[in-house]
């Protein structure tokens, strides 16, 4: 039998398992120093997952009966949603508001947002005491409809798709499927719509799984309006993530950039910069709001008192403040900097919340495992490691070539 | 249909033809929930009931006599359903049991996305294995801090005080009130033992302060505690307030059906503005 006589199906799937087959090869150079950090931080990390599995938790974490919640939960996966919001604040400006500006970075801004969910609330996973037990609440044998972690789980898993679909014509484009694309590309505006529905939920709901946590968590940091603190600052914190790894595969992705990438870089920076500005603002507005609803500057003149200002002025209105100058004296390295601060500020809110004012006054305080912190770096590297394996093989930041 | 039963339901069919006082609701057992009074002026710190507790649960039995537990404030753990603890307080040395609450409106099984912890018809706060993921939730939520997790198994299990929901069912006491020599435990409907409560307090002003502990707490709870001096100076916590801690995510959750259908609306709305906007620009440019 000669090859002609094959059927064309079969022939069109050896073509494509060839493809698939050259994609995932790696690509030289093989010693960059990002490989040679990130492999044995990754082996490492596979180690202890090992111990973490067959030992339980308690072998490799510091969590205690005080601190059920540690950094896998408050960085991982409470700070690691909160900087992937970019991805919804893009769509929303490209898609529903039709902004063609921000168009050349919509899909690698995507691309990051389903990469991290994938990762950091994957992250939940390991930090599950039963995880087998993780369908209960999926196919529908209990459903407890009244907590707000299920909510937050439904909708992690539902933004995924809704990601993955607004992702997907990039990924037709480069298997070549035409007409899979662009029947995809037309179910996107939906795909947005749903997703950024989800992603308001789900950034409250992160911060609506604290409302029960009322009297362990210190009074500066707790208040009725955590949602909506929760929401305004993924905002912010979305946006400033985006103006920093553009900036950054604008250096190192250079080659797999089209022109049009290039030259609308800091034009593109300095818009995000202006409703970066507006978010923060209004996240500080309404965190004086509550500081003074709840008569809360005679908690000031303690650490915690001090920890909360440097907080919310060092790295809330500082960062605010030089977002606005820099857009308006076009600068796109105070942008830089100050996006830096507000994610900052947002790491340290996030983490006040979930771990450091979480039990302030106990009588002993969690502090992360080395082991815990590997693992975290793990998930962060391998990210890195599939975002990279994507951005240089897809269409993402170019026109296809095929 | 066994003999008795068949008498019984016979008399009130009568009665109900009759029409005399029976109504449908008096056929049917009326659902209450159950709790224990704990009585402080009365326990003597024998710590019956936790040995007692431990062997009904399978958990490690600890040596009453020779570990000298009294002497510091302890919590429940992964190993001891409940504990008590000794304090000197102003009315000399008085010893408090320790244990799940049994809320009537639990943080933890409004925490739990699983319905692990579950509150069952007559009260008790259960846990069930087969259904829990062992995401802690529960223990971030609960105000008292009691569920308790297994770190270093690999079958991780919640430990918490079940108010021996199964010897209830059986018809039995839980073991700790069972086991208790001096009626400091009592055991029955909560609406029963607020009544004998409140008849102690007001019958022996001088003996005990004039709270019943668990009355409102956090909405109130299955377990009461009656006291000879403030709750506050026996460890307990005097700041929960009144409002059962699920209305704390009630708000939230009442506008995720609000968000979740009127956001797409207003974002299509939005959308088909920016789309008008821009034929408006595309015709004027023309």
């Amino acid at each position: 039998m000669t090859k002609q006589e094959k059927p064309k199906l079969t022939q069109e799937f050896v073509k494509f398992v060839k493809f698939i087959i050259s994609e995932i090869k790696p690509k030289p150079p093989y010693f960059t120093p990002f490989n040679v950090i990130t492999i044995p931080i990754i082996l490492l990390g596979m180690i202890i997952l090992v111990f973490r599995f067959t030992k339980g938790l308690g072998a490799v974490t510091n969590l205690s009966q005080e601190f059920p919640w540690g950094f896998w939960i408050g960085f991982d996966v409470v700070t690691g949603i909160a900087l992937a919001g970019g991805a919804y604040i893009i769509t929303f400006i490209v898609y529903v508001m039709r902004s063609e500006k921000y168009h050349p970075i919509v899909n690698i801004t995507v691309l990051n947002g389903f990469l991290a969910y994938v990762f950091y609330a994957g992250a939940l996973i390991l930090d599950l005491g039963r995880p087998w037990n993780i369908i209960n609440p999926i196919i529908g044998n209990s459903f407890g409809f009244n907590s707000v972690m299920f909510l937050v789980a439904w909708h992690f898993l539902m933004y995924m798709a809704a990601e993955f679909l607004e992702f997907s014509p990039v990924i037709a484009e480069w298997l070549g499927w035409k007409k899979i694309k662009k029947w995809l590309s037309a179910i996107t505006l939906g795909a947005v719509i749903f997703g950024i529905t989800l992603s308001t939920l789900h950034q409250s709901g992160l911060g609506a799984l604290f409302l029960m946590a009322k009297g362990k968590i210190h009074p500066l940091w707790y208040s009725e309006f955590i949602p909506i603190l929760f929401f305004a600052s993924s905002i912010f914190a979305g946006l400033s993530m985006v103006i920093i790894e553009g900036s950054i595969s604008h250096r190192v992705f250079k080659d797999h950039m089209d022109s049009e990438h290039k030259d609308s870089h800091n034009e593109i920076i300095i818009g995000l910069a202006k409703f970066a500005t507006v978010a923060i603002f209004v996240y500080y507005f309404f965190k004086l709001l509550t500081f003074l609803h709840n008569k809360q500057w005679t908690m000031l003149n303690d650490f915690w008192g001090f920890w909360y200002v440097l907080e919310v002025v060092v790295f809330v209105l500082i960062p605010g403040c030089m977002l606005a100058f820099g857009v308006k004296q076009r600068n796109v390295n105070i942008i830089r900097v100050g996006s830096i601060l507000a994610i900052v500020g947002v790491i340290l809110n996030r983490l006040n919340i979930s771990i450091i004012a979480f039990k302030w006054d106990a009588a002993v305080k969690y502090f992360p495992s080395w082991q815990e912190i590997v693992v975290t770096l793990m998930i962060i590297s391998l990210e890195i490691w599939v975002f990279r394996w994507v951005v240089s093989r897809m269409p993402v930041m170019r026109k296809s070539k095929r | 249909m066994k003999r008795r039963n068949f008498f019984k339901f016979t008399g009130l069919a009568g009665l109900t033809i009759a029409g005399k006082s029976a109504s449908a609701q008096e056929i049917e057992p009326k659902k209450e929930f159950v709790g224990v009074l704990v009585d402080t002026t009365r326990c003597i710190g024998c710590r019956a009931c936790e040995v007692t507790c431990s062997e009904t649960h399978n958990l490690p039995v600890p040596d009453i006599k020779n570990d000298g537990a009294l002497a510091a404030e302890r919590k429940t753990s992964e190993t001891q359903w409940m504990v008590v603890n000794r304090y000197e307080t102003e009315k000399g040395e008085v010893f408090v049991k320790k244990q799940c609450m049994h809320c009537w409106q639990p943080a933890c099984t409004a925490a739990c996305l699983t319905n692990a912890m579950y509150k069952t018809e007559t009260g008790p706060v259960i846990w069930r294995s087969k259904k829990c993921m062992g995401c802690r939730f529960c223990m971030i939520s609960c105000p008292f801090d009691i569920p308790k997790f297994e770190y270093n198994s690999t079958n991780p299990k919640i430990q918490k005080c079940s108010m021996c929901w199964e010897r209830l069912q059986e018809g039995k006491k839980p073991a700790c009130v069972e086991a208790c020599p001096t009626d400091a435990l009592m055991f029955g409907l909560k609406r029963e033992l607020m009544e004998i409560a409140r008849v102690r307090v007001y019958g022996h002003p001088q003996d005990y302060v004039h709270q019943i502990y668990g009355e409102s707490e956090v909405g109130g709870t299955g377990w009461l505690y009656l006291s000879a001096v403030p709750f506050d100076q026996l460890g307990f916590r005097m700041d929960l307030g009144t409002t059962p801690y699920p209305e704390f995510t009630t708000d939230f959750l009442y506008a995720v059906p609000v968000v979740l259908f009127g956001l797409p609306a207003f974002l299509m709305g939005l959308n088909l503005l920016a789309r008008s906007n821009e034929e408006s620009i595309a015709e004027k440019g023309r």
